[in-house]
């Protein structure tokens, strides 16, 4: 049987590079797609202790966590969509009409 | 009577107030005129019924409402109460009765002028006030109508407000009556911190049981002193009342004559028990009031407006009433408060339908021989002039007289040089009440226009135009007024008429016994000021040193008001400009007549003495250093700090989604170490 400490290792490596993806990347997209990367490197570790501690919550947390994330896709997307209809661009140090 | 009906006493006027105050503006005049009038002729004749109830129960009594609690702090507690005694009588009577007159008269006299509604709502507002004043049982109470007083005074005074020197008049009562209100505040701070309360039948009975140090008495009373000396216009702090007449002539009439600038001595009277047990304090009242009267009769000699001339003329009548409370002759002196409130209420008011008729002008020297154009003014005004003056058989005599008497009777050098400086008093004051009258009412007519020959075909052409530029400057120096002389609407002339009856009658409540009379106010008060037991019978001052001298001082008194009428006779109708001749005849007199002119120069001496150098402590010190510098300055350091501050909080909101994520994942990873190594020993 694998050890929960690596499920837990490749979560956190998965986590850190979403992180950093989600630090560094100017593209919009790439920038959600690194949300979603750390969304399941949480699902997995959800998925790990479940199995190691024989409870299903944990399993029953990831469907939550996946339709939330489908939601905020389905939303996140739009908004994108709506952004690059007005700035013709997706880089978002360009993205601060606020601000000035 | 329900005695819980007194509430309504106050509550009518202030009813009538917040009607006027808030619908006033969009009702039409008669409709604003008509609330005003339903809402002071009420309270007239609830005073009516009340005197009629008191009177039919015979023996004394003091009407009290049940008390509604008001203010409860820890241990001391102020009641909400009225109570009517047969002082409060008087003063009810004189409010509601003078009040409602001089409401009826201001109908036509303020007919054609612009804030008709405003001028009704502080009218109403300063009844409401003046009658809390005299109906309260409790010094607290007393207060509030007291400076509720001061507040419609000063609403009057600076009525036409766009006009500067009224504005600033209506400043100067008000500041000035703030000294004296310093010291009434002290007073009552003194009596807390002594009776732990405020009740006057508590404080008084206390003083009367108990003899306490005098000192500590005496310095209550001379508060008190202090705070009347600024309603009552009494030295040291009579000069806001001449320059309130900058106010409209009924306001001057009601406010600064007959109701609101006698609360000085209706509160002396008021608190009898605590002046008598403070006999120095008392001292200093008769001093007080025995200068007041002269200087301020002085000063009324040379003035050439008629309203200065009657309103200097009221701060020496003022004096006389307090001088009557200094020797402890508190009847005497509310006698002379009500007759003076009758012939000084005329004499206003008349004066105001001269003004009237001369469409604004205010300068004697501008009037004369408007006897026969304006009849009813004329023979109601003489009544004024000749009770004022002390002629028997009118009013003023009667109440002057035993003001003087009693002086006279009080014992000791001291009284009997004020005796001297209050029948010295009388004679200038029938000096230049009847120069005013000579100068106004007889000799050649002195402006173009004013003739006798021009009237008739004038007459009818007065209209809206005469009186809206009344009392502004500017018809003073300006054309020569274009209408003719006209007498006024009868709204004016019947309030006159009754004033006038009053004058001439009002003094007979109180003709002494010594000249057949039954000194009926002296009795009607008696329970008030000098309680007595049941079938002890009363004493009178009079019985003791025997009517022969009343009498004696009596005629001596009519024969100097006979000597100023000759004096004022004599220089202004004999021999016209032979007053000016006097004042130029030698530097002496040129001198005084110069002093008297510029009114000791007292205004200017408070102006360099007091007001300069206040303004230059508050604008160096107050201002310059701890308003700009320790107050403005901390405030500023605050600010810069604040902006400081937030230009550096300002760096972290760029508005950068991913330096946002970044502060979040290092918050995030910050959060993590914690919780790790929170355990850590190299943590603790």
């Amino acid at each position: 049987m694998v050890p929960i400490a690596y499920y837990l290792v490749l979560a956190a490596v998965l986590f850190c590079i979403g992180v950093a993806a989600f630090l560094f990347k100017r593209n919009i997209i790439t920038i959600f797609m690194s949300i979603e990367l750390m969304l399941n490197a949480v699902n997995l570790t959800f998925v790990a202790f479940a199995h190691q501690w024989h409870q299903i919550n944990g399993q029953i947390f990831v469907f939550f966590v996946m339709v939330v994330a489908a939601a905020e896709a389905a939303v996140g997307l739009a908004i994108i969509i709506a952004l690059f209809r007005v700035r013709q661009t997706l880089n978002v140090d360009q993205v601060n009409l606020l601000k000035n | 009577m329900n005695p819980n009906l007194l509430w309504l006493i106050p509550t009518l006027p202030f009813a009538g107030f917040l009607l006027n105050g808030t619908l006033g503006r969009r009702l039409p005049r008669p409709a604003v005129a008509t609330i005003a009038l339903l809402f002071t002729l009420a309270p007239a004749l609830l005073v009516a019924e009340l005197w009629g109830f008191m009177k039919s129960v015979g023996a004394p009594l003091t009407l009290s409402t049940a008390s509604h609690p008001w203010i409860a702090v820890s241990g001391l507690s102020f009641d909400f109460a009225f109570s009517v005694d047969h002082l409060t009588l008087i003063m009810l009577g004189v409010v509601t009765g003078v009040g409602f007159l001089i409401h009826l008269y201001s109908v036509g006299y303020m007919a054609h002028e612009e804030g008709y509604w405003r001028y009704f709502a502080y009218l109403n507002l300063f009844m409401f006030f003046m009658l809390v004043l005299v109906l309260s049982s409790n010094f607290l109470l007393l207060f509030v109508g007291w400076e509720g007083v001061g507040l419609a005074s000063y609403l009057l005074i600076g009525f036409y407000f766009q006009k500067d020197s009224a504005a600033n008049a209506g400043k100067k009562a008000f500041i000035v009556n703030r000294i004296g209100d310093f010291g009434f505040l002290l007073a009552m701070f003194l009596l807390i911190a002594h009776y732990n309360t405020l009740d006057f039948g508590t404080i008084f009975t206390h003083i009367a049981a108990a003899h306490l140090s005098g000192g500590f008495l005496t310095a209550i009373a001379l508060l008190l002193v202090l705070g009347a000396a600024g309603k009552s216009a009494q030295i040291p702090l009579y000069v806001w009342l001449p320059d309130a007449m900058e106010g409209p002539t009924p306001v001057s009439a009601l406010i600064h004559a007959a109701t609101m600038v006698t609360a000085g001595i209706y509160m002396v009277a008021r608190c009898h028990v605590l002046f008598d047990h403070a006999p120095a304090a008392l001292t200093v009242v008769a001093i007080i009031g025995a200068l007041t009267a002269l200087l301020a009769a002085t000063i009324g000699m040379v003035q050439h407006d008629i309203k200065r001339v009657l309103a200097y003329s009221t701060i020496s009548q003022l004096g006389y009433m307090f001088l009557a409370c200094g020797v402890g002759a508190y009847s005497a002196g509310i006698f002379h408060l009500m007759t003076h409130a009758f012939f000084k209420a005329l004499l206003f008011l008349a004066a105001g339908s001269v003004i009237h008729a001369l469409g604004g002008e205010q300068d004697m020297r501008k009037m004369g021989g408007l006897r026969t154009q304006i009849p009813i003014t004329f023979w109601t005004m003489s009544a004024g002039v000749f009770a004022i003056a002390g002629i028997y058989p009118l009013s003023g005599f009667f109440s002057k007289d035993e003001i003087l008497f009693q002086v006279f009777i009080h014992g000791g050098a001291l009284y009997i040089l004020l005796w001297l400086v209050g029948l010295l008093t009388a004679g200038l004051t029938s000096f230049y009440m009847f120069r005013l009258w000579f100068k106004t009412f007889f000799g050649e007519p002195h402006t173009a226009g004013h003739g006798p020959s021009h009237a008739p075909d004038l007459h009818a052409a007065h209209g809206a135009a005469v009186h809206a530029q009344r009392e502004t400057k500017l018809t003073m120096v300006a054309e020569p007024e274009p209408h003719g002389v006209h007498e006024s609407p009868p709204s004016m002339t019947f309030p006159l008429i009754v004033l006038g009856v009053l004058s001439v009658t009002g003094g007979w409540v109180g003709i002494p016994f010594a000249l057949g009379g039954q000194n009926e106010i002296e009795h009607f008060l008696r329970p008030v000021f000098h309680p007595i037991a049941p079938g002890q019978l009363e004493f009178y001052p009079e019985f003791v040193s025997g009517g022969g001298k009343e009498q004696l001082l009596a005629f001596v008194s009519l024969l100097v008001a006979c000597a100023g009428i000759y004096f004022a006779w004599l220089l202004y109708v004999r021999k016209p400009g032979e007053a000016t001749r006097l004042a130029e005849l030698n530097p002496t007199t040129h001198m005084a007549y110069k002093l008297l002119d510029h009114k000791y120069w007292v205004d200017e001496i408070y102006q360099r003495g007091i007001v300069l150098p206040l303004l230059a402590v508050s604008r160096v010190l107050l201002n310059g250093l701890v308003d700009t510098g320790i107050v403005q300055g901390s405030a500023w350091v605050l600010g810069e700090s604040a902006g400081g501050l937030n230009w550096l909080v300002r760096r972290v909101q760029s508005g950068n989604i991913r330096s946002y994520a970044g502060w979040l994942a290092l918050g995030a990873a910050c959060v993590i170490v914690i919780v790790l190594f929170g355990h850590h020993p190299l943590l603790h």
